[in-house]
């Protein structure tokens, strides 16, 4: 397998670092202190090769607080809101689209 | 129910303990994610989307109501408070915290559940018929060979590392429950000409990918010989199996490609060696295993009794539902009552803490402590009295696990796709929570009869799509979700693969296109008692084809 530092990264549009936090799974992102945020507002975006790499590369650094980080698509509104760029990022960071069972569905 | 030894005790705290050290280690950072990652595995223990999801195997499909109830502890303490029935007789717990995990494998461990060899290139859950030992058909219960092969093959040392997971299931019965056609190695245990009981060995079956019915390569094998045989078949896939190539690396590309001829007599030769060595299983070690299931103390009842037949003249509903849910039994004055965990718009096979809790009570009280599993995501009190049925159905009915759809369209078998899985293309449960809005009408899916709807969210068929009389694969097309649709898949004793209908339609078309079918159907069928599945075998797919695309 390729590692994440020598893939050939194709951007065509606005990225961000994402990863699970370690210890419960929680999606985060690279936010631009070099932390990690649950809020995707928070988030550090590149629309920039070498700078989506270079964050990527900053957020595998980090073993301990945030596992697995790669570079997801968002969109940006015109008025800079960020939302996810697909329907996988969007379950990531909102939850399931279904009900859950039980008391964890109220 | 199998009763659990000192060893088998010591070897779960063992498991704990060593966990519990490397949950504490990775935390610390003395371990890095990659270190860490095949070791949580080992305990079932995934990174999904956005948790962590903890898989608990429930062997051969059978659980005491201790073990359910701490399945509902587990649920409640350290998840949200639920859990989800999977295709193979496993429970995942979808929102554990690394932290927790230990304390909640330790809980488990007391009432001997773990989540052991339910990840890895292992030997998996070993699953079976969930009536096993109540079936009135069955020749022996095969639990308890069942139980023979989780022993021998728990940490097997030569088979933890082989070339890609491993799938065994087991049946005793005329008609096949575990689809055991459709696994690594599925046995079917037969009588023979002789009078002797004994096994059909079938290898190489499988969905995923590359989907095959596996291939019999041994039609009767003496059980004093199953151990010994299991053992050269995987001794021969980890020699043999291909270890490059991740997608071809499952048994079944390696039976497809020796030939099941040779692949058996590689499989022969390597058995002569070791047949009649320590593997060998005599009457008296196959007693001892079966003497550690305990078996319920069986009141001398009479079939039909009064209770019940009153009960069906004077409530419709439960006439209803004891002709959906309800199955013979071997034993006079008994029953097999399915609990149906796919109401009206719930995801399929998920059920509360408290759900759990009180089937647990349920099952003290109505069958003698057992709860089975089954792989089409359903719970099933195998031993209840026959006049005790209509107080467990008002029971199971307050606690909406009475649906009387159980092989029906609605009883739909979905893996939980992209709401929570991180290899899912697509999401499962929506789709099967519009069809069992769409077929709300069980008058209407009585009068389709028996029909099988599976559905996965993506290539890996966790949710049996191959299988299923319609087989719905979600696949991504240009970031948009569509569904493949297939028809004419089944997974019983004549097990067969689903035929492609045509191109695959969007996410939000695929109600539509299976009412489409369903309506072809009732129009093509010759008969009322004609299936779905025996219209398809006898007019082929070109009319269900024309039906869905002509106005697509």
């Amino acid at each position: 397998m390729t590692a994440p530092q020598q893939q050939k990264l194709k951007i065509t549009g606005p990225v961000v670092v994402t990863a699970n936090r370690l210890g419960d799974g929680a999606v985060v992102y690279l936010d631009v202190q070099g932390g990690w945020t649950t809020s995707l507002a928070a988030a550090a975006v590149t629309t920039k090769v070498d700078e989506a790499r270079a964050l990527l590369m900053q957020g595998l650094a980090d073993d301990i607080n945030a596992v697995g980080a790669y570079i997801a698509p968002v969109l940006r509104s015109p008025d800079g809101v960020l939302t996810p760029g697909n329907l996988r990022e969007q379950i990531r960071l909102h939850g399931p689209t279904v009900a859950l069972p039980g008391a964890a569905g109220m | 129910m199998y009763l659990y030894d000192d060893l088998d005790r010591a070897l779960l705290d063992d498991r704990v303990a060593e966990f519990r050290d490397q949950v504490a280690r990775r935390i610390s950072g003395e371990l890095t994610e990659d270190e860490f990652k095949p070791l949580r595995l080992m305990n079932g223990v995934y990174l999904q989307l956005h948790a962590y999801m903890l898989r608990v195997c429930i062997p051969y499909g059978t659980l005491s109501s201790p073990q359910l109830r701490m399945l509902a502890h587990v649920a409640r303490r350290y998840d949200r408070g639920y859990g989800h029935f999977t295709t193979r007789q496993n429970i995942q717990f979808n929102w554990i915290k690394l932290d927790e995990l230990p304390d909640a494998i330790a809980d488990l461990g007391k009432v001997g559940v773990h989540g052991m060899q339910t990840s890895g290139n292992c030997v998996r859950n070993i699953t079976t018929d969930q009536w096993a030992g109540a079936a009135p058909d069955e020749i022996e219960d095969p639990r308890i060979f069942a139980e023979i092969l989780r022993q021998h093959l728990t940490m097997h040392p030569e088979f933890s590392f082989l070339p890609r997971k491993f799938k065994i299931a087991l049946t005793a019965s005329a008609h096949d429950r575990a689809a055991i056609r459709v696994h690594d190695i599925g046995l079917r245990m037969h009588r023979n000409g002789a009078g002797e009981t004994g096994f059909e060995v079938v290898v190489g079956g499988g969905l995923g990918r590359t989907p095959y019915v596996g291939k019999t390569i041994n039609p009767f094998l003496h059980k004093r010989d199953l151990l010994s045989y299991v053992e050269a078949i995987l001794r021969v896939y980890n020699q043999f199996g291909r270890r490059d190539n991740i997608y071809k690396a499952r048994i079944k590309i390696l039976v497809h490609e020796l030939g099941a001829e040779a692949f058996g007599k590689e499989v022969e030769a390597e058995w002569r060696q070791i047949k009649d060595g320590p593997l060998a299983l005599d009457a008296a070690t196959i007693a001892d295993i079966a003497s550690r299931f305990s078996y319920p103390d069986y009141a001398r009842l009479a079939d039909d009794p009064t209770e019940l037949s009153q009960a069906r003249q004077t409530d419709k509903r439960f006439d209803t539902w004891l002709g959906n849910s309800v199955a013979n039994h071997k034993q006079p004055g008994y029953a097999i009552v399915t609990l149906s965990l796919k109401p009206e718009g719930a995801p399929p096979g998920d059920a509360t803490a408290d759900q759990m809790d009180a089937i647990a009570d349920l099952a003290d009280k109505y069958s003698f402590g057992e709860i089975r599993v089954g792989h089409e995501q359903n719970l099933v009190l195998p031993h209840v009295a026959q006049h005790d049925l209509p107080a467990l159905w008002r029971a199971l009915d307050a606690l909406g696990v009475a649906t009387p759809n159980v092989g029906l369209v609605s009883d739909i078998i979905a893996c939980p796709g992209l709401d929570y899985c991180s290899l899912a293309n697509t999401r499962s449960i929506p789709v099967a929570q519009e069809l069992t809005r769409r077929f709300r009408d069980l008058s209407l899916a009585r009068d389709l009869g028996r029909l099988h709807i599976n559905i996965s969210g993506c290539i890996n068929a966790c949710g049996h799509h191959h299988v299923g009389h319609i087989g719905l694969l979600g696949v991504e097309k240009n970031g948009e979700e569509y569904f493949q649709v297939s028809i004419g898949g089944r997974a019983d004793e004549k097990a067969g693969l689903g035929t492609l209908l045509g191109p695959a339609v969007p996410y939000a078309e695929v109600a539509d296109v299976v009412e489409d079918i369903v309506a072809a159907y009732l129009e093509l069928r010759e008969r009322p008692d004609e299936i779905f599945l025996h219209t398809v075998e006898r007019v082929g797919v070109e009319p269900f084809k024309e039906r869905v695309y002509a106005t697509r």
